[in-house]
This record gives structure tokens, C-alpha cells and sequence, in this order.
């Protein structure tokens, strides 16, 4: 039976995936700003950051809608409480890119400190990541949502090793490499950060699913030995 | 602390005549807890708790198998007193059922059927019963009055004070707000919540949100089936059987 409810729930899943879809591009072009050293395109995910926020707080606004005026249970309940999770980590993962992106304008000017390699592989893992924990959104798919949160450590690695690299290899040795240096390891700090609010995402789209909570017992998780 | 079981619903049939009302269901009821009992209109549910203090057997043409426990007592047993059952497990309906008499003599009637005589005893009874409902400050200046004068939720309130007046040690609510408005309702819900700390509970309730509200455990019936029981915060968020998911989310159909 098909109730008016599931229509208003229908679009709150748009409005999610139309957030989603804004934010993928956000990580997407802060990433190209980088590559390219592009101010133009650093100042755009800057100011088309500004929709995202008032999106989120629509969504949360229609959340809280619904929840008052529809007393939602069970599998309507846990959309619900997930929609609003995933709409507070799409906003912090889009502020992530406008940080990026605000790194990158500090680098604009000046020679690169090394080619970039690392970074790069870190920024696809994460653009990845958020694809990923949007598509298995919209499928319902709690095993993609799962290989979302086993990548994580992936993330954690790779930023670890510029980490390391920009401090040893640059920072100690040559002081004047610093503020070239401390954008990258910034940027390194925003993208993996970035994977941590995919896998917030993909924890609340298991429990969504199928009512498991993996959330700080990745040992629920299946394939996870 | 492992719940202690106050009532015990094993393998429980029930028919109408050749109408088969309850499938074989098995239920534990636990004490200083509220059960709930949800499901579609004609599913069993009503039946079932009516079975806990041998209500169906008023009606004619039923038959019942499987066995029902008080504590240890199998209440259907040959030596067992249905008046006394229905002492120690005590019914509230859907609509208040007061006596045309006094508010006084609603609650000491139970009191005197059962040959009690002080009348200081009976005094004091009567004052701790409508205390206990949360009435007695509504009520105290005019126990003499006619109990058909109360409004809707007084004389629910009064009913469920003239269940505890005799020592009732589990209370059957069978949609006991169905009548009453929001405020009324509210009332009654907050008591229950109270009660359960001296009685064992079973509530019938069409109404999801007050069985989310006011219950412990939660049993979903359907067709005469017990198809789902656990604890309530379970049942609400996370059902296991998709029949139950349907229902409490308002997808039958």
C-alpha cells in the first residue's frame, strides 16, 4: 500500500541525492583547483558551498517534519535518523573541500614543493569513498556500504606516509620548505578526513539496511577478519 | 537481573466454535513489566489477554487448549476459583464501566463481595486505591457521589482503583484509552507507568505510539498468530519479521 508518507519520504531522498551529487562535485573540483593550481576554480567550490549549507538545513528541517508529524517506526524511523546523520557529514565533508580548496589558494604563486603522487592517490580513494557511500545509498547496498568502511585504513595510511615525507624529507631539513609544505599536509589532513564522514555515511546505510550497528564495532562487519 | 515470569501463556489455542481465534501461542508475561499487545482489528489479541483472567469462558460455544499460569497456579485447573483469578488479575475495558453506585461503594465493593466487614479497614483501602489511581484528589470530597457523574478518564481511573482495592497482583488493559481524549489518555499512560512498579501489566492497544510509549515488551499478532514478541524499543526500531514491519510502519494492506 502506498501512503502519502513514502511520497514525502521519496523526497527527502531526492533532496539528499541532489546533496550528495553537489558535494561529490565539491571534493571533485577542490581536488582539480589542487592539481592545477586554478584560483578560479578554489573561489567557486568556495562559494557554492554556500547552497549545500542551506540544503542541509532544509533537509533537516523536513527530518524533523516528519518525525513530528509522522511519528515514524522501524525502517521509516532509521531513514529518517539517517538522513540527518548523512546531511551533518555531506556538509562537513563539502567544508573539507572548500578547506582544499583554501589550501590551495595559499600554494597559488609558488613552485610545488615535489610533483604531487600521494595526494592525488589519497584524493581518489576519497572521492571514491563518498561516490560509493552515495551509490550504496541509493541501492540499499550495506556490502558497498561495507568496503566503504574497510578503506578507511587505506586513507589513514596514505596520509600518514605524506605525513611523514613533508616532515622529514622537507620540514626538518630545510625550514623554508615550511610553508609550502604545511598546505600539502593540510590537504592530506582534509582528504582523509573527508573518508571518515564517507564512512559515518556508509556505518548509517548498514543500520539502515539492516538494522546493524557497526559504528565503533568494525568487528560486526562482515569480511572484516 | 533476569526477569521474573508472572504469567505464562503455553501453547495456547482458542476457538469459536469451529472458528480458530489463537494458533498456538506462548508468551511469557513478566512482572513489574508493561507487555503490549498490537495488531489489526480481529487478530486475537483481545481474546488472548481476556484468557488471562478466564474472561472467555463467559462466552458460549468456546473451547480453549494449551495452558495458562498465575505464578505457579495453572489457572484453569479443577480446584481453581475463576472469581479468584480474576481477583489477583484484575481487567480494565475499553469503555469505563463504573457501578451506578457511590465512588465509595465502586471501590469497597470489592472489598465486602470478598467478606471483608471493618469498616476502618475498608476506609482505608478505599483512600489508598484512589491514591494509588492517582483520583483521590479529584474524588476525595465526594466519595458519596453518584461514579456515572465522573468524566470519561475519572471513571477509568476509578476502575483501575477498583482492581488494586483487592489486592490485584496483574492488571489486563484491554484499549483502555480508546474513549478517552489526549489529556485523559496521557493521565492514564503516566499511571501505568507507575503501576508496573507494584503490579504486572498487559496492555491491548490500537495505538502504536502509546504501546511504544507506556510497554516493555511488545507481541504482534496477526490472524490469531503471534507472529512477533520482544522488547518494545526492538519491535519499534528494528522488527525481525517483515509482517511486523509492515504493520507498525502502516504499509498493510
Amino acid at each position: 500500500m502506498e501512503r502519502h508518507f513514502d511520497q514525502e519520504l521519496s523526497d527527502l531522498k531526492k533532496q539528499l541525492l541532489k546533496m550528495g551529487t553537489m558535494v561529490e562535485t565539491s571534493i571533485f573540483e577542490s581536488v582539480e583547483a589542487l592539481k592545477e593550481l586554478n584560483v578560479e576554480r578554489a573561489i567557486k567550490v568556495i562559494s557554492d558551498d554556500k547552497a549545500i549549507d542551506d540544503l542541509e538545513n532544509q533537509i533537516d528541517e523536513c527530518c524533523l517534519d516528519l518525525l513530528a508529524l509522522q511519528q515514524p517506526m522501524a525502517v521509516d524511523l532509521r531513514f529518517i535518523t539517517m538522513s540527518m546523520n548523512i546531511a551533518t557529514d555531506l556538509e562537513r565533508i563539502a567544508d573539507l573541500s572548500v578547506d582544499i580548496a583554501q589550501r590551495v589558494m595559499d600554494l597559488v604563486g609558488k613552485p610545488l614543493l615535489k610533483p604531487l603522487i600521494d595526494i592525488p592517490k589519497l584524493a581518489n580513494i576519497a572521492k571514491q569513498m563518498s561516490k560509493d557511500a552515495l551509490d550504496a545509498f541509493v541501492n540499499k547496498d550495506a556490502e558497498l556500504a561495507g568496503s566503504v568502511i574497510l578503506r578507511d585504513t587505506e586513507a589513514d595510511k596514505l596520509r600518514n606516509l605524506v605525513q611523514k615525507e613533508l616532515i622529514e624529507d622537507y620540514m626538518l631539513k630545510d625550514t623554508s620548505t615550511v610553508t609550502r609544505a604545511v598546505p600539502l599536509l593540510l590537504i592530506a589532513r582534509h582528504l582523509e578526513r573527508i573518508c571518515d564522514h564517507a564512512t559515518n555515511i556508509a556505518e548509517d546505510i548498514i543500520y539502515f539496511v539492516k538494522a546493524d550497528v557497526v559504528k565503533h564495532h568494525p568487528e560486526r562487519l562482515e569480511g572484516n577478519n | 537481573m533476569d526477569n521474573q515470569v508472572k504469567m505464562r501463556a503455553q501453547n495456547v489455542d482458542f476457538f469459536y466454535g469451529k472458528t480458530q481465534a489463537l494458533k498456538n501461542v506462548s508468551l511469557d508475561i513478566y512482572a513489574n513489566k508493561v507487555t503490549a499487545m498490537i495488531g489489526p482489528s480481529g487478530c486475537g489479541k483481545s481474546t488472548f489477554i481476556r484468557l488471562f483472567n478466564r474472561m472467555n469462558e463467559l462466552v458460549p460455544h468456546t473451547a480453549l487448549r494449551g495452558k495458562i499460569f498465575l505464578d505457579d497456579l495453572e489457572i484453569n485447573g479443577p480446584l481453581v476459583d475463576a472469581v479468584d483469578i480474576r481477583r489477583r488479575v484484575g481487567m480494565v475495558f475499553q469503555k469505563p464501566n463504573p457501578f451506578p453506585k457511590s465512588i465509595f461503594d465502586n471501590i469497597s465493593y470489592g472489598l465486602k463481595v470478598n467478606g471483608i466487614k471493618d469498616k476502618a479497614f475498608i476506609e482505608q483501602k478505599v483512600e489508598e486505591s484512589l491514591k494509588k489511581a492517582a483520583i483521590w484528589g479529584e474524588v476525595k470530597d465526594r466519595l458519596g457521589d453518584s461514579a456515572l457523574k465522573l468524566s470519561g478518564g475519572q471513571q477509568q481511573r476509578l476502575c483501575i482503583a477498583r482492581c488494586l482495592a483487592v489486592e490485584t497482583e496483574v492488571i489486563l488493559f484491554d484499549e483502555p484509552c480508546a474513549s478517552l481524549d489526549p489529556i485523559s489518555t496521557t493521565k492514564i499512560e503516566e499511571l501505568i507507568l507507575e503501576l508496573k512498579k507494584d503490579y504486572s501489566i498487559i496492555i491491548v492497544t490500537h495505538n502504536m505510539q502509546q504501546a511504544a510509549r507506556v510497554s516493555d515488551y511488545t507481541g504482534f499478532f496477526l490472524l490469531g498468530e503471534m507472529v512477533e514478541f520482544g522488547k518494545t524499543q526492538d519491535i519499534f526500531t528494528k522488527p525481525q519479521d517483515p509482517k511486523t514491519e509492515a504493520y507498525i510502519t502502516g504499509r498493510f494492506g
